[in-house]
């Protein structure tokens, strides 16, 4: 059988935006494949062109082995999207929502219904499947958002940021609905800007940036190349900052990454809890005054700062523009040797 | 990183109890499913659906009881003059509504989900033209009782006032391609509100409120020909008999059915195509 999806150098330009310049992908079956990037990756266009929404300026996309481009109707059937933003009717009720879209996949009234059915009692929604959608949750919009898209029995499910604006309990609560899905057989292919979704969901994660893929693999390789644990310590005195660089930068895997302005100092290490261990031993042999310090998993942010040197704009600093930040980092990386 | 990795990857034992359509939905099928989505969203809305309909008969009081006594019309009551006008106006302002409504869908992700379904282009937008039609025709057949309970009187045939009402219907729907059009090009809610700019020059420098022979010239000559006093003389005429609408309008109700009817086709023919190939890929 053909790969679920096979992208080949798609490109896409609006008007001065390159927003996929030359993106290769091949996502395998039976499987959550994960589209990792920050905000303006060109993460949503392609979902819309793999939705067959939108076309590429060059480069083929072929969706279980069929031509997107050539055959958007067969690919349509074989596919369901599940928006950035929930595409749900918020005057209808939940299971009116979800006959309308399987009527529009093409069942016929009966099996729509039955086939709503199935997928409330999936996604936990059968007590409110008679209330009208406006009166949901935004974790409950999402999840009918994803059955929505699930009504046609899709070979290949497309969720665009399922998570993103969810509190951390409906978004639990859709991982493990996509996680079922899966389970069930139905391929994923999801985009996200947050690492431990991709690392909790995908079996394999692709690193976008500037509409490229720049990094690709299993969470392990990816993490073994990009996102170690940081111990991350803050001195409590500015002029103690140097010496405490020079005793924590022979744990790390890679030089430690310093913010002078907080005093902060981040060691990418490989051994989690018994390298920080070490690094408080360290810092008190040297009786060096600590106001924090702590292990925490790689973000976004560092996976980036390893792969491309660069961090991800996707929260932009609040006390720092943009391209102040990336400056001060650049500055720091270099001065932490 | 700490926690244990819990990929799922399939498990051929289970399958989702969902069997897959045979053949994708018809053109029919998928205009009627986006049909009866957009009206329910609008009629299950009561405070905004209900508002509106209490907007337009104040209005309509307005004009009759505030401006009605200042406005002269060639001897008929102005009551009989202003709600055939109304009745006309009323398919350029569910005109706006229906753009605000097509930069929701676009905007909410609403298309991209029908557009990403096997169903046919045409009957998506096709959808939501009815459905536009739809509510027009609800809000005419309103703004008609108003008018009833108004004073508004009129002795034509039955026949002719179905004639009147069909070509206002007619034209709702030959507008709302349109009007759909200008909603997915201003791509959002907001800035579809601006095409009011559009609707509003067309309501006010037309026949609707008041004769065309009170405007200064120049502007008359715009007045007199625009699409939205076809639409309201013939429906007026339709109203008044020919006899009457000869000494009011200048022309009988044939002379306005058959402009409106040019018009409405001439609509359909250029922005249907327009909003259709909007549906298409980008
Ligand atoms: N329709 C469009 N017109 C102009 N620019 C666009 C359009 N869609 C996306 N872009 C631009 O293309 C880039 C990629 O966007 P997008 O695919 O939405 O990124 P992501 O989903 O990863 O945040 C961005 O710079 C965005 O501003
Ligand atoms: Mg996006």
């Amino acid at each position: 059988m053909p790969p679920i999806l096979e992208a080949r150098g798609l490109t896409k330009r609006f008007k001065t935006t390159q927003a996929l310049a030359g993106l290769d992908l091949t996502a395998d079956r039976g499987q959550v494949t994960a589209i990792l990037g920050p905000n303006g990756a060109g993460k949503t266009t392609f979902i819309r062109m793999v939705a067959t929404l939108l076309l590429p300026d060059e480069g083929t996309l072929t969706v279980a082995g069929i031509d997107a481009i050539k055959e958007p109707d067969k690919v349509r059937r074989a596919i369901g999207l599940a928006g950035q933003s929930a595409a749900v009717e918020g005057a209808m009720s939940g299971r009116e929502n979800l006959v309308l879209v399987g009527r529009l996949f093409g069942h016929d009234t009966r099996q729509a219904k039955a086939s709503a059915e199935v997928v409330l009692d999936l996604l936990d929604l059968t007590e409110s499947a008679d209330r009208l959608v406006r009166t949901y949750s935004g974790g409950m919009r999402r999840k009918l958002d994803l059955g929505a898209s699930l009504v046609g029995a899709p070979e290949l499910l497309l969720l665009d940021e399922p998570t993103t604006g969810l509190d951390p309990r409906s978004r639990n609560d859709l991982w493990d609905a996509i996680r079922s899905l899966v389970a069930a057989g139905t391929d994923v292919l999801l985009t996200t800007q947050y690492l431990d979704e991709a690392d909790q969901l995908a079996a394999r994660i692709a690193i976008i940036d500037q509409g490229k893929v720049i990094a690709e693999g299993t969470p392990d390789e990816l993490k073994s190349k990009a996102g170690n644990d940081v111990v991350e310590v803050h001195v409590a005195d500015a002029s103690e900052l140097d010496r405490a660089i020079a005793a924590l930068a022979p744990l790390g895997c890679e030089r430690p990454r310093v913010d002078r302005p907080t005093r902060s100092i981040a060691v990418p290490v490989e051994r989690g809890s018994a390298q920080l261990l070490e690094a408080v031993r360290l810092l008190d042999g040297l009786n060096l005054a600590v106001s924090d310090i702590g292990l925490r998993r790689a973000t976004l942010d560092e996976v980036f700062l390893a792969l491309t040197g660069r961090p991800a704009e996707s929260e932009p600093d609040p006390e720092a523009d943009g391209s102040a930040t990336t400056d001060k980092r650049r500055r720091s990386r270099r001065a932490a040797a | 990183m700490t926690t244990a990795n819990p990929t799922v990857t399939a498990d051929p034992t289970r399958t989702l109890d969902l069997p897959r359509p045979t053949r994708p939905a018809g053109a029919l099928t998928t205009a009627l499913g986006v049909a009866r989505r957009t009206v329910l969203r609008n009629i299950r809305n009561p405070q905004v659906f209900v508002l509106g309909m209490v907007q337009g008969a104040m209005f309509l009081l307005i004009f009759r009881y505030v401006f009605g006594g200042a406005i002269t019309t060639n001897g008929i009551r102005y009551v009989d003059f202003l709600v055939p006008g109304f009745v006309g106006t009323g398919v350029l302002f569910a005109g706006m509504t229906s753009s605000i409504g097509a930069a929701e869908d676009l905007k909410e992700g609403f298309f991209d989900r029908l557009r990403s379904l096997p169903v046919p282009r045409i009957a998506i937008v096709s959808g939501r033209v009815v459905a536009d039609t739809i509510l027009a025709t609800i809000g005419l057949t309103v703004t008609t009782v108003v008018g009833f309970a108004m004073g508004f009187r009129t002795s034509a045939p039955l026949g002719s006032l179905l004639l009147a009402v069909a070509l206002c219907v007619f034209a709702a729907f030959a507008f709302t391609w349109m009007f759909v059009l200008l909603g997915i090009m201003a791509g959002n809610p907001q800035a579809a509100q601006g095409i009011g700019i559009l609707v509003f020059p067309l309501t006010f420098v037309s026949s609707a409120f008041v004769p065309v022979e009170s405007m200064p010239g120049w502007m008359q000559a715009f007045a007199s020909n625009q699409p939205l006093t076809m639409i309201v003389n013939a429906t007026r005429a339709f109203t008044l008999g020919d006899v009457d609408a000869v000494r009011v309008l200048g022309h009988p109700a044939s002379y306005f059915a058959v402009r409106s009817l040019f018009w409405c086709a001439l609509f359909i023919v250029v922005f249907a195509p327009l909003a259709a190939r909007r549906y298409q890929r980008g």
